[in-house]
């Protein structure tokens, strides 16, 4: 590890990834490896989790494709320095921003989104001009192999490495210097690894989860809520069974109109996963045994059990679990305080829709709240008075998708956030520069200090330019 | 009643432990809780308070940064006073301004759609200030946070008393104290407060202290700022105005609390041709400023306490480099006081090159060409500010892009520090974060992206049953052509 390492941050030494023709170079070839080796990328999604190609698209293959296609377009707009406006009283003095790289980036992607959550990083990490470190998850071993096979081909081998590895690999390269460690997992391993940052004053950008709840108003159409209850559905079991950090964790409604909302869920579960959804093609598994025994231990609680009212039937051999519905589980139980990272949808109904907000404020700050709604005031109450990465009304998961927005959570949910620009930002620094000239000087900068320079530099800092010059003219007392 | 609560235990017990800390913490939450510090009011009304506050005191806070550090009343009054309430100045101008949501642009896949993202408040903020500049370090972050809606716990150094009690008073008479506090203290106080659960943490100081912090709020996935220093280089060509170009390295230096500074310049490269004339010249100005006995002049600061004294005559004790004094090294350890002193061709392996100086010594690294000098600051940790002194275009040119730091300036020292348009804060080892204007606002916001969609546009293909036709037209709905979504929808690829 200690020969790849050196050999990646001499790479960034001698300067070649700062080039704009390296990066787009890279981005090209990025865009060319998933191109070429689309069925590979997908076969290993599949072995890993069970994922159906148009879902390995749609979550990960395309979200990449398009990721660098976006970036590569517009890379050179920003590595530009930007102009700073600066008082007069700096005049002849220019001011800009220029973006640096930051060197040698250590990236650890997660195992539910295997290839997205590794390359998506990777593309903002390469714009932005640095060397880097990839560790894909142990956990998907598939697309962890796939990654480190395909990229040395494709990409500039010296500055961008692929570790792979478990638990003691992880130590170890943590145990060395990096400019930057950009982490998506969960809040446990988060703070090893900002502990281990620290002794190096890395910083560290971390993707968490959360408990993602989802409000769901009485919506007076039955189109809007057909429509509503697609999406919630989609959301829950669609990206990897419900093992997505943006997934719907819980669902909130009112009471009244719980039985018509999971009336229609059911039927949703059935249209879209068909009458035996263990054996869907559509669905993806759980990913492994471990993850499979810890969903399990939900319902292991005798109470939450008795809140099963749809599905809840495994095959552990397949590792696949039914989509599932719980109505109003015990609140403290481990399925409402953990996230739940799986295909359960426990049910929580209120008596008004209003009380969701205080709900949500009493646990710890979610990645994501999604409410669906036609209440411009509620959604207003929603917005100002809760905390969350992403606020998301009326549709599902396409914050994702949205260049132009930060992704990143808050609080429990993380710190730090990416996406196009905002990508390109995190690998970066934002280098001041100030260029001075020699041509005018202002004695009253300068020792030693007297009455007159005093009252010059104050009139100075409230950019009293008059009163400078009455000053200078002898006419200020 | 909850808060004569604190301050009454504090009295009594007259310690601050972990559980007075989170005792607090608790009630502070509850405000902010209660949602008031979110209003544009309470924040302005909060900022203007401040602004009030430094006004009527005035002359308390010269006072009181005399007594930590023999500060000239000019040095408070341009660099701590003046600059704070600029900075308060300008948020108030601006914050409305600040406080509108940012309207993002949405793309083909997800239409119909509109986003914007919004900058909320983190929490309960902490923030951890220097002795150096004890009043603007301490309320430039104070002022940052309360601009973006959080609720504040400020702990001043120690180390400048005077000012630490001075904050302490003014903030509790001045500021809503349900949102705003200050805990005065030292290792043991700033420990319980590190232990407990923040939202964000600011620290100013060094990277020792740096680490501590950080790792402390890895324990609570708190995001932190680090304002920390580093060796600032200066570089000086041959070609510049020499008398501006000390006269401006001077006031980086010692005119920056006797460089007792985090962007004070640390060292000094030049050409070998060059040096003489350099150290002449810088001999000459600094006559000029400070007199022929610099240990009695009222313009500089002193030394702060009797530890960095002696941290400060060691480096010059260093054998490596104390046949290398061309100017000062004159001492008074009753007193405080250093003079300022240049050195000349020290080795780069001496004690005085291999720490961040913080003090009145200059030493002088002489290389062959001025390029040479780029090699000799990458090969270090990358520093707070460098400074380039040249009227050569292609130099200039070549040190913004090659050298890494916080920030770059050309043709003076420290200045940037004051331009709020540009965002301070270091990388590497000189820190994590930027501040300043509109960059402290950010600093102590979090940005909400939020995504407002219609029922409509529902497109099936995002649900199951997954097929291969589906697979087909999100291709081509990713890829954003249209020709080829059309080709999907007609089945013809």
């Amino acid at each position: 590890m200690e020969i790849i390492l050196g050999e990646v941050r001499e790479s960034f030494k001698s300067g070649k990834t700062r080039s704009l023709e390296w990066r787009k170079k890279q981005l090209t070839a990025l865009i060319n490896l998933i191109q070429d080796n689309e069925q590979k990328l997908s076969k290993a999604l599949f072995h890993d989790l069970g994922k159906h190609p148009a879902e390995a698209y749609r979550d990960e293959i395309g979200v990449v494709l398009k990721s660098a296609d976006y970036t590569l377009s517009n890379v050179e707009k920003w590595v530009a320095p930007k102009k700073c406006p600066i008082s007069l009283v700096f005049f002849p003095a220019k001011g800009e921003l220029q973006p640096e790289p930051l060197g040698v980036i250590l990236i650890f992607s997660c195992w539910n989104f295997p290839i997205s959550l590794a390359l998506d990083p990777l593309i903002g990490a390469i714009s932005a001009g640095n060397a880097v470190v990839l560790k894909p998850s142990d956990q998907a071993p598939a697309c962890s192999s796939v990654l480190a096979n395909l990229i040395p081909l494709y990409m500039d081998s010296k500055a961008i490495q692929v570790i792979e590895g478990g638990p003691q690999i992880c130590e170890k390269i943590l145990l060395h210097k990096w400019d930057k460690i950009f982490f998506t997992g969960s809040a446990q391993i988060g703070r090893i690894v900002m502990t281990a940052a620290a002794k190096h004053l890395t910083p560290v950008t971390l993707e968490l989860g959360g408990k993602c709840p989802t409000i769901l108003d009485s919506l007076s159409t039955t189109s809007d809520l057909k429509v509503a209850v697609k999406r919630i559905a989609g959301a829950k079991w669609g990206p990897c069974s419900g093992q997505a950090c943006i997934a719907v964790d819980y669902l909130l409604v009112e009471a009244n109109f719980a039985p018509t909302v999971i009336e229609m869920l059911k039927k949703t579960i059935k249209r879209f996963y068909g009458e035996k959804p263990i054996e869907s093609k559509s669905l993806a598994r759980i990913v492994n045994q471990r993850h499979f025994e810890r969903l399990t231990g939900f319902l292991k609680d005798p109470l939450v059990a008795a809140s099963i009212i749809h599905g809840g039937s495994f095959d552990e051999d397949n590792l696949m679990i039914e989509p599932t519905m719980l109505l109003d589980p015990p609140l403290d139980a481990a399925i409402m305080n953990e996230e739940i990272f799986g295909p359960f949808l426990p049910i929580i109904t209120l008596n008004k829709i209003e009380e969701s907000i205080e709900f949500i404020k009493s646990r710890p700050k979610p990645l994501t709240i999604y409410a669906f709604t036609k209440d411009e005031k509620f959604k207003r109450r929603i917005l100002s008075e809760t905390s969350s990465g992403t606020v998301m009304f009326n549709d599902v998961l396409i914050q994702f998708l949205c260049d132009t927005l930060p992704f990143g959570g808050v609080d429990q949910s993380g710190f730090g956030r990416y996406h196009g620009k905002y990508s390109f930002d995190t690998f970066s620094h934002e280098k001041a520069i100030m260029q001075g000239s020699f041509l005018i000087e202002i004695e009253p900068r300068y020792p030693p200090w007297t009455d007159f320079k005093m009252k010059f530099i104050r009139l100075a800092y409230r950019l009293n330019y008059f009163g400078i010059l009455l000053l200078l003219l002898g006419l200020k007392k | 009643m909850a808060i004569d609560g604190v301050e009454e235990k504090m009295m009594k017990e007259e310690v601050f432990d972990s559980t007075t800390a989170s005792f607090l913490l608790k009630e502070l939450k509850q405000s902010f809780a209660s949602g008031k510090t979110r209003s544009y009011e309470w924040r302005v009304s909060q900022l203007k308070s401040i602004l009030k506050f430094v006004n009527d005191h005035e002359q308390d806070v010269v006072d009181a940064l005399r007594s930590d550090l023999s500060k000239p009343e000019f040095e408070s009054v341009i660099y701590e006073v003046s600059m704070l309430k600029n900075s308060c100045k300008g948020a108030l101008k601006k914050l409305k301004h600040w406080m509108v949501p940012e309207k993002a642009k949405t793309s083909m896949t997800t239409f119909p759609s509109s986003a914007e993202i919004v900058s909320e408040p983190l929490g309960v903020v902490l923030i951890i200030s220097a002795w150096n500049y004890p009043f603007l370090l301490s309320l430039d972050p104070v002022v940052g946070a309360i601009a973006a809606g959080n609720a504040v716990v400020l702990k001043p150094s120690e180390i400048a008393p005077a000012t630490s009690s001075l904050l302490a008073k003014l903030l509790s008479e001045y500021m809503d104290r349900s949102c705003i506090r200050v805990v005065e203290g030292a290792v043991a106080e700033t420990s319980a407060l590190l232990e407990q659960k923040w939202d964000k943490i600011c620290y100013t100081g060094n990277g020792k202290v740096g680490r501590i912090v950080m790792q402390a709020a890895a324990k609570h996935l708190t995001p932190v700022l680090l304002e920390l220093g580093g060796k600032s280089p200066v570089v000086v060509d041959s070609a510049v105005n020499l008398q501006v170009a000390v006269r401006r390295i001077i006031a980086g230096k010692w005119c920056c609390n006797n460089g007792q500074a985090c962007i004070s310049p640390d060292y000094i490269i030049t050409t070998k041709d060059f040096a003489p004339k350099l150290v002449d010249t810088l001999k000459e100005e600094l006559e000029k400023f400070y007199g022929k006995n610099p240990l009695q002049s009222k313009d500089l600061s002193r030394i702060v306490n009797l530890n960095h004294f002696a941290r400060l005559s060691k480096l010059l004790d260093d054998e490596k480099v104390s046949g290398k004094i061309v100017l000062g090294g004159e001492r008074n350890e009753t007193e405080l006081r250093i003079a300022p002193t240049l050195l000349l061709d020290v080795p780069r392996d001496s004690l005085i090159m291999s720490e961040e100086i913080f003090g009145p010594l200059l030493p002088i690294i002489t290389v062959d060409k001025v390029e040479d000098s780029f090699d000799i600051i990458s090969s270090g940790p990358k520093p707070l500010a460098a400074y380039l002194f040249t009227s050569n275009e292609k130099l200039k040119k070549q040190f913004v892009t090659t050298v890494s730091a916080g920030g770059v300036v050309v043709n003076d020292t420290t200045i940037h520090l004051a331009v709020d348009s540009l965002p301070f804060g270091g990388v590497g080892e000189s820190g994590i974060g930027s501040y300043h204007g509109k960059f402290s606002f950010d600093a102590f916001s979090h940005k909400k992206a939020v995504v407002y969609r219609s029922f409509l546009g529902d497109a099936a293909i995002r649900y199951p049953p997954y097929t291969l036709g589906k697979l087909r037209l999100l291709k081509a709905l990713m890829g954003g052509s249209i020709v080829r979504i059309i080709r999907a929808l007609f089945g013809w690829s």
